[in-house]
């Protein structure tokens, strides 16, 4: 029995010295453990413990745990976010005040990370009302594209009421302001189709920095769905010259274009809706330097994505809906000539829903801003095949 | 000895009367639609049965789950629906009593109907467990005290519908379970409710699928989840993942099984009724390709197997035989999966209308009509004699 007592004494002392342990921890140390969490619920329990604690501080830590998003992963985020909003919420409810200067402070700096920005932004305007008309102006270039959107909204408004009162110059100045800003595709047509009305002309493919010319070949098989997984000539190595047995015969590089102005390709139209086929387009991007990108794509088809030879993203899934920026990958760039390769599939379905084998693909940077491939001293990206791609029949 | 057990029996009884109090997960504590014991007014309108409405942020498709004294539901708002919500109102008043927003880490492009919040929430008493489109699943106190968040399509990158994903979580016992069924990456998981870590995660068939698990208690006291897929249905141990038994006849993706009186119901050939029969394969009672359930699941009460379909028609069936009994003409189109609750069953039609019908042995009559003049998609709650139901925009209590 005393050996028991003994026991449960010792667990209990183990358990108030952990419990002083953990409280005696710094804000920056439970923030670290915030961003320790990963894949597949790796830190949960310690992260669960730090969020209890940092959520128990008064406000003055919000700034601190503002700083704590730095260098987080996706998923940290949000345990920050989680934090910061329990802490902010609770002073508030209680009639409490949160540390303006600072949050503002924050959210000015160009440097802190975006998403965190943006959240000290969400409750600065709880508390000040003057918030939107003194700081959203400076917004429009800004590293959040939620931040961003705040300006580009307001010269929206503003030239819509300009337009109205017939001052079409100064209308078009302010939506050709606003669009230099706007990254989402939403906001880019409400300004797009007044700029037109007034007789504007807009390069939406430069807006975005969607690609729009590139060397195809195909059809290679996909006969139930097969063709996925084989690594066709062109996966092995790009050789704009070189032709492959296909799908339908001798198959060669051929150059597909589009002037549509979101840029899609459309393989059904420009060559053929090859049913159970896989194709594959190539192009060039060229960067100044080396830097960290995304390519946003959309498609309705199954698809593989490489850069400069390494497989980014694969996607199987036929006819679920195509939208912009549908698929985001992310991509680091090398300074010059950089080659994707993109293998492009469509099935056998014979709803006529599901006819569609084309697809979108732009550059941008995490706001969503288009970052255009550099003029080269050639003409063209990639040498243009001089034979057309060999169509249904050929041999 | 005896009063211990009279004490035990009190505590129990109050346990389970406090359980049947509250809606905790997609249909309801035992994901059969069925209110035990509740009674809910037949009409309403502005000026009447309806105790508060609140608005709601963005959009949301999931419907609300109530605990004690607490409604909880899900929203998605933002560019491309990126944010995440989770509000808590008082049962009682309406008011707000917190609210946590999340960024979606999966992808949240969804078919236009639908948004990224449509899965509706779980809870097991204690913890609110958060699913969206994205495959995001965040884990609350009923404070809103964050103790987990995972991000299924972060861990599994391929595991995304790009039309959306609609499953709800179930919880048994001390594991919520998901079900994460799409063309590319396609998997269930059963996820321990302290820690947010899988205790297994099985491959599932590689087709899109909205439909959500089910729970069946068996003969031996045994809970097992029901995951359906276009495959079939399988009986799976929620600590283990485990299959105990199998359907393989196929199985609709969009509406889901319920059970009634240990008998499965589940869309498929129309509906299949499936006698569970320990490990084996369970018994075909019987199909009907006259019942044939929509969007909204097949509710089973009071001896009737009642399904919508397509064209808004209601068919009530023999739950013991499959023999349609009497059909009728609703006004549809529904995506909304009814309740029963005190005799009646409640339906709304996607452009809001209540509709209260009272099933009787061979005709079911209309017995209130009650417009909200709202798209309503989400399937209702019920709890403490109230019925809620949300828009985009609103949550509503309908109450006496």
């Amino acid at each position: 029995m005393i050996a028991r007592f003994a026991t449960l004494a010792g667990v209990l002392v183990a358990l108030v010295a952990a419990s002083h342990t953990a409280s005696a921890e710094t804000p920056e140390a439970l923030l670290k453990t915030l961003r320790s969490v990963g894949r597949e619920g790796k830190g949960n329990v310690a992260a669960s413990r730090a969020v209890r604690e940092l959520s128990q501080a008064d406000a003055t830590i919000l700034p601190t745990i503002l700083r704590g998003f730095a260098d987080s992963n996706p998923l940290a985020a949000n345990w920050i976010r989680s934090a910061f909003e329990t802490v902010a919420e609770r002073e508030l409810q209680k009639g409490g005040s949160l540390p303006r200067a600072e949050l503002e402070k924050f959210l000015l700096n160009r440097k802190e990370n975006p998403r965190a920005r943006r959240l000290a932004f969400e409750w600065l305007v709880k508390v000040d009302p003057t918030v939107q008309a003194r700081l959203v102006p400076g917004m429009l270039d800004d590293p959040s594209d939620e931040l961003r959107r705040e300006a580009v909204q307001q010269l929206t408004d503003q030239a819509t009421v300009l337009k109205k009162d017939k001052k079409d110059k100064q209308a078009i100045a302010l939506y050709r302001k606003a669009l230099s800003g706007a990254v989402h595709d939403d906001q880019v047509k409400r300004i797009v189709e007044p700029l037109r009305q007034l007789g504007e002309k807009v390069d939406l493919q430069k807006q975005f920095g969607f690609l729009t010319s590139w060397q195809a070949v195909g059809p290679f098989d996909n006969k139930d769905k097969k063709g996925f997984d084989v690594a066709y000539p062109p996966e092995k190595k790009i050789d704009i010259k070189a032709s492959y047995k296909g799908q339908l015969g001798k198959v060669a590089w051929t150059p597909v274009s589009t002037e549509q102005e979101y840029g899609i390709v459309d393989i059904a139209k420009s060559l053929m809706n090859y049913k159970g086929s896989a194709m594959y387009v190539t192009t060039n991007f060229q960067s100044d330097k080396a830097r960290n990108v995304e390519i946003r794509l959309g498609t309705p088809n199954s698809w593989k994505l490489w850069v400069n030879g390494k497989l980014l993203f694969a996607r199987e899934e036929y006819h679920r809906g195509m939208k912009i920026d549908q698929y985001r990958v992310d991509v680091a760039l090398k300074p010059g000539r950089n080659v994707l390769l993109l293998k492009i599939l469509q099935n056998e379905q014979t709803d006529n829903w599901a006819q569609r084998y084309q697809f979108q693909l732009r550059v941008c940077d995490g706001t969503g801003s288009a970052v255009l491939s550099q003029p080269t001293t050639t003409t063209s990206v990639l040498p243009s095949s001089s034979k057309s791609l060999v169509v249904k029949g050929s041999k | 000895m005896k009063s211990r057990l009279i004490r035990c029996i009190a505590a129990l009884t109050c346990l389970v009367s406090l359980m049947g109090a509250d809606w905790r997960q997609f249909r309801g504590n035992n994901t059969d639609s069925v209110a035990v014991s509740d009674t809910l007014p037949t009409t309403w309108s502005e000026k009447e049965n309806i105790a508060w409405k609140v608005p709601l942020k963005g959009r949301g498709l999931s419907g609300p789950v109530i605990v004690g004294d607490r409604v909880y539901i899900t929203s998605s708002s933002g560019v491309g629906q990126t944010r995440l919500h989770v509000q808590c109102f008082s049962v009682k008043t309406g008011e707000l009593a917190w609210e946590r927003q999340f960024w979606a880490t999966g992808r949240t492009q969804t078919h236009k109907k639908m948004c990224v919040a449509t899965p509706t929430p779980a809870s097991d008493g204690k913890r609110l467990f958060a699913f969206y489109s994205s495959n995001d699943l965040a884990c609350l106190d009923l404070d809103g005290n964050l103790l987990w968040f995972r991000g299924l399509t972060h861990d599994f990158p391929n595991a995304s519908n790009s039309l959306g994903m609609a499953s709800s979580p179930v919880v048994v016992g001390d594991t919520v379970i998901v079900q994460v069924e799409s063309d590319a990456d396609s998997f269930s998981t059963g996820i321990d409710v302290a820690t947010g870590v899988a205790r297994w995660r099985k491959d599932r068939p590689r087709k899109v699928n909205w439909t959500s698990p089910a729970v069946l208690k068996t003969k031996s006291g045994e809970t097992l989840a029901l995951l359906q897929s276009s495959v079939g249905l399988s009986a799976v141990k929620p600590k283990t993942g485990e299959v105990v038994w199998s359907f393989d006849g196929g199985a609709s993706t969009t509406p889901s099984c319920t059970v009634a009186d240990g008998t499965v119901y589940v869309p498929s050939s129309g509906v299949t009724a499936l006698l569970p029969q320990g490990k084996e394969k369970p018994k075909v009672v019987w199909k009907s390709g006259r019942l044939s359930p929509s969007t909204p699941s097949p509710l089973v009460y009071g001896g009737r197997v009642f399904a919508v379909n397509r064209a808004g028609a209601l068919t009530a069936a023999d739950a013991k035989t499959g023999d349609v009994v009497w059909q009728m003409r609703m006004q549809g189109p529904f995506t909304s999966t009814p309740v029963a609750a005190g005799g009646l069953l409640y339906f709304f039609n996607e452009k809001g209308l209540g509709q209260v019908v009272k099933p009787s042995e061979k005709a079911g009559e209309i017995v209130g009509t009650s417009p909200l003049e709202a798209t309503i998609l989400c399937s209702p709650a019920v709890a403490g004699n109230a019925l809620y139901v949300r828009s985009d925009g609103h949550l509503w209590k309908i109450s006496k």
